[in-house]
């Protein structure tokens, strides 16, 4: 045990881009056995890290140490030959092509004459998957598959290649539940065959039920590498901020006002039946349910964003023209999407045209846009949700995960809606920020503001709703008020199990 | 380096757009210095006339294809307007009504275009192919390959009259180029114009009501190919089915010269004037040189693939070497 070297180790690594210094000084070693939690805000370089190691980019100054060896990657394919694989938060497979051509592309198996040995790649992902212990076809394509299990397909395709070390940059961040227990159990398996595992989320609980050790950075700078088993989660939490936090969920009690968005058996054909709800000014309404149970895509009908086949949808009283997002938000609906990159965001155009984006009228001066208007209603959301950014004119690209879904919540807040429904509004949120987006939440409704807020995140749900309610395969099968709104009561519901009382 | 010159899509000006105007100096002096007739006042009013028509057609081609689309039929509309156009005047009707009638019928056009794209959701390539063969056959349907000559000389003589060496055409080009630069990159519509070129999902989520603006993106496309049909008819005098064939290739390569990205969202139009005036001018130099018709055939051709190539390498270069998964990353 004693004396052999970490398996992949970083050593005074650096790298800026341009003004930003993404990374000082930062060492970090993963052991063979061991999970590895990687912690700090959002922007404190944690995927720049990633990124280094699994030779995407450079390091300006410092070592990669391979078994102790240094190495240079000079690509991701030299990180994958050394046995380093990354799983992302979105997997890319090809949608086309089979698991088990999925997991094999570029390392077929070759029987004679060097034609793929189709039946020698379907056993061995047979294979691969009893070793990982999930019931997964090698045969269907992957199009269809779930996020979960796209990452599970990337993870046999790590297997596959004998990789050394699994790197998992916020994979749990679009799982549900239960899709994060089997993930975790694969990552315990693995752990116990000998991998090294780098693991990254903005859930300390995560972070402290794999993990044996932490890394935190702050800024770029390296803080602390600690053994969990020594901490607690505000140690953690301070050495990521730097400072104590407060209350993670302040949610102040709002006094209803009249309905401000009334739901009445809206049904869009083979996605989501009958459902009927209302939101009242000052009110925060959670969506709970599974990943997969409906809740974005209600929201999106609501929202003008899909059709729907039967049903309708008020406004403070005003009947929506359905499928049009723009006469959605001239009744003042706004709706923070579930994908930032592909829904929220332009990802080449600069911080400041993206937060206008969503209100080009209020930034015009007669028919022209007035740059200076645009730049404040920037600037004022940028400092209120704290943006770590260098320049509003920045393209969002170059915006760290959580950055960037700060900036869709700015476009959106920025308007000032009357209703507000937020999808998975912080997803990829650090605790610092998570918790000022809370009180941000509670804060608008307050004001008398109607939020209906979309959450897989159970503290999350129990911590900001008013009421909640449950959807499961289409159907809002539970409203559960906040005084009985426990774990138990809503995963009930979610997972379609009759609940002890009514539903 | 100023951070707002290298990021596509936001500022007027940026690197490509300073290329092409240091390269339009340089090759405007040279031909001004060493071409026999280049820089006189009636050779400077002739090249700028000969580039009305593409310069008309490109002030929405960049629309179009900063929105992530493209318009093939320019020419085939334009040619279907001539046709249109000698056919009421054989008629019998006054030429003041005829023109009104041929933009309604361009901007017919381009409706027909834009809803196959944003109501049938067909590719605008595809349906702009279609009906580039379309509306070029029908205008030889409507005229046959007859010529209709005596229009009336005070509007042959408007389209190519001068004030100084300025052709009054160019004048009306100038007014026309500053309004649709001021809608590209002053006001909300060319703001929604670049967020759907480069993200059309996103640019949806944000209320942007994409299809309605790509499909009068495409009639305002094919106004504007009618209106150059109306001046290149007058310039020549002459009003044929088969005007201005081939234009809609210099139309493209002169946006796509001018830094307009063929995948949408990114380009501006100085650029893209520039580089109409950059393309006119090395034809017009060449042509006063004597250089043989093949010669010149071939640098126009060259500079058409440069055209296509040069301001699209970066992207595409950049597409290619990011690791797929780099840019799917989560955060
Ligand atoms: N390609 C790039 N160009 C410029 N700046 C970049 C680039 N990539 C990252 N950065 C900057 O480097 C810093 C660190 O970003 P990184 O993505 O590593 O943060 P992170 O810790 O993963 O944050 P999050 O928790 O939000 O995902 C940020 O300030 C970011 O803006
Ligand atoms: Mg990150």
């Amino acid at each position: 045990m004693a004396d052999t070297p970490p398996v992949l180790a970083l050593r005074g690594v650096s790298k800026s881009f341009g003004a930003v210094r993404a990374l000082r000084e930062v060492s970090l070693e993963l052991a063979a056995g061991e999970a590895h939690a990687l912690a700090g805000e959002n922007g404190a370089g944690k995927s720049t890290l990633v990124k280094i190691l699994s030779g995407v980019h450079r390091p300006d100054a410092g070592q990669i140490l391979l078994d102790g060896e240094p190495v240079e990657f000079h690509g991701p394919a030299d990180a994958q030959a050394a046995g380093v694989a990354v799983i992302y938060q979105e997997p890319t497979l090809f949608p086309d092509l089979s698991v088990a051509e999925n997991i094999f592309m570029g390392s077929q198996p070759r029987g004679t004459l060097g034609r793929i040995d189709r039946r020698a790649m379907r056993a061995q992902a047979v294979a691969l998957f009893d070793r990982l212990g999930v019931p997964l076809d090698p045969d269907r394509p992957a199009r269809g598959l779930s996020i979960a299990d796209q990452q599970l397909v990337e993870i046999a395709k790590a297997l596959s290649r004998a990789a050394r070390v699994l790197i998992m940059d916020e994979p749990t961040a679009a799982l549900s539940g239960n899709e994060v227990a089997r993930l975790f159990g694969v990552a315990r398996s693995l752990r116990e065959q000998g991998c090294a595992i780098l693991f990254i989320s903005h859930r300390l609980d995560e972070i402290f039920d794999l993990c044996r050790r932490v890394t935190t950075l702050r800024d770029g700078g390296y803080v602390a590498s600690d053994l969990i088993s020594a901490i607690t989660p505000d140690d953690l939490v301070r050495r990521m901020v730097g400072r104590d936090l407060d209350a993670l969920f302040p949610k102040q009690d709002a006094a209803f006002g009249e309905v401000a968005l009334q739901v009445r058996r809206l049904t869009r054909e083979g996605v989501f039946t009958d459902v009927s709800f209302e939101v009242r000014r000052g009110e925060i309404v959670a969506l709970a349910g599974l990943v997969g149970a409906g809740r974005s895509e209600v929201a999106r009908a609501v929202f003008g964003v899909d059709r729907w086949d039967a049903g309708s949808v008020e406004v403070a009283g005003r009947r929506l023209k359905p499928g049009s997002p723009s006469a959605a938000m001239d009744l003042g609906l706004a709706l923070v999407p579930e994908d930032r990159r592909q829904q929220g965001l332009v990802m080449e155009l600069s911080i400041e045209r993206n937060i206008a984006l969503a209100g080009l009228g209020e930034v015009r001066r007669g028919p022209l846009i007035s740059r200076v208007a645009e730049r404040v209603r920037a600037a004022d959301w940028a400092q209120r949700l704290q943006l770590k950014h260098r320049s509003l004119s920045d393209a969002v690209d170059v915006l760290s995960g959580g950055n960037q879904q700060k900036v869709v919540l700015a476009k959106w807040l920025a308007r000032k809606p009357a209703v507000l429904i937020v999808d998975e509004p912080t997803r990829g949120i650090d605790v610092g920020t998570k918790a000022e987006v809370h009180r941000l939440l509670s804060e608008l409704a307050v004001g008398g503001i109607a939020v209906l807020m979309i959450s897989s995140e159970l503290p999350e749900v129990l911590g900001m709703a008013d009421r909640v309610l449950v959807m499961h395969e289409g159907r809002l099968v539970a409203e559960i008020p906040r005084e009985d709104a426990t774990e138990e009561t809503v995963m009930a519901a979610a997972t379609g199990r009759p609940a002890g009382g009514g539903a | 380096m100023p951070a707002d010159a290298s990021r596509p899509g936001t500022g007027l000006f940026h690197r490509w757009e300073g290329l092409i105007l240091i390269l339009l100096v340089a090759v405007t002096t040279w031909a001004s210095l060493g071409v026999d007739g280049f820089a006189n006042s009636s050779n400077v009013s002739f090249l700028l006339l000969d580039v009305t028509e593409i310069a008309l057609m490109a002030l929405t081609m960049t629309l179009v294809i900063v929105a992530a689309e493209i318009d093939l039929s320019v020419a085939s509309t334009l040619g279907l307007s001539c046709a249109v156009l000698g056919w009421l005047w054989n008629a019998g009707l006054p030429i003041e009504a005829i023109m009104p009638i041929c933009l309604v019928a361009g901007a017919l056009c381009g409706a027909l275009n834009g809803y196959l794209v944003t109501r049938l959701g067909l590719p605008s390539l595809a349906v702009t192919i279609g009906t580039f063969a379309l509306y070029r056959g029908l205008a030889y349907v409507i005229l046959g390959d007859q010529a209709v000559a005596d229009l009336p000389p005070a509007y042959t003589g408007l389209a190519s009259a001068t004030l100084g060496p300025i052709p009054v055409m160019t004048l009306l080009v100038a007014l026309l180029a500053a309004g649709f630069t001021a809608i590209l990159h002053f006001t909300s519509l060319g703001r929604a114009i670049v967020a759907l070129g480069s993200n059309e999902e996103a640019a949806f989520f944000s209320g942007i009501r994409v299809k309605r603006i790509r499909f009068w993106l495409f009639v305002a496309s094919g106004a504007m190919a009618a209106l150059a049909s109306l001046i290149f008819t007058f310039r020549y005098a002459s009003a044929r089915a088969d005007n201005g064939s081939g234009l809609e290739l210099a139309v493209i390569a002169a946006v796509l010269l001018g830094g307009v990205s063929i995948f949408g969202g990114r380009g501006t139009l100085p650029g893209v004037l520039m580089a109409v005036l950059l393309l006119g001018v090395v034809r017009n130099a060449l042509i006063l040189a004597d250089v043989a018709n093949e010669v010149l055939n071939f640098v126009t051709g060259l500079l058409l693939v440069a055209s296509v190539l040069a301001p699209n390498l970066g992207a595409v270069w950049r597409r290619r070497s990011s690791p797929p998964l780099e840019g799917k990353s989560a955060s």
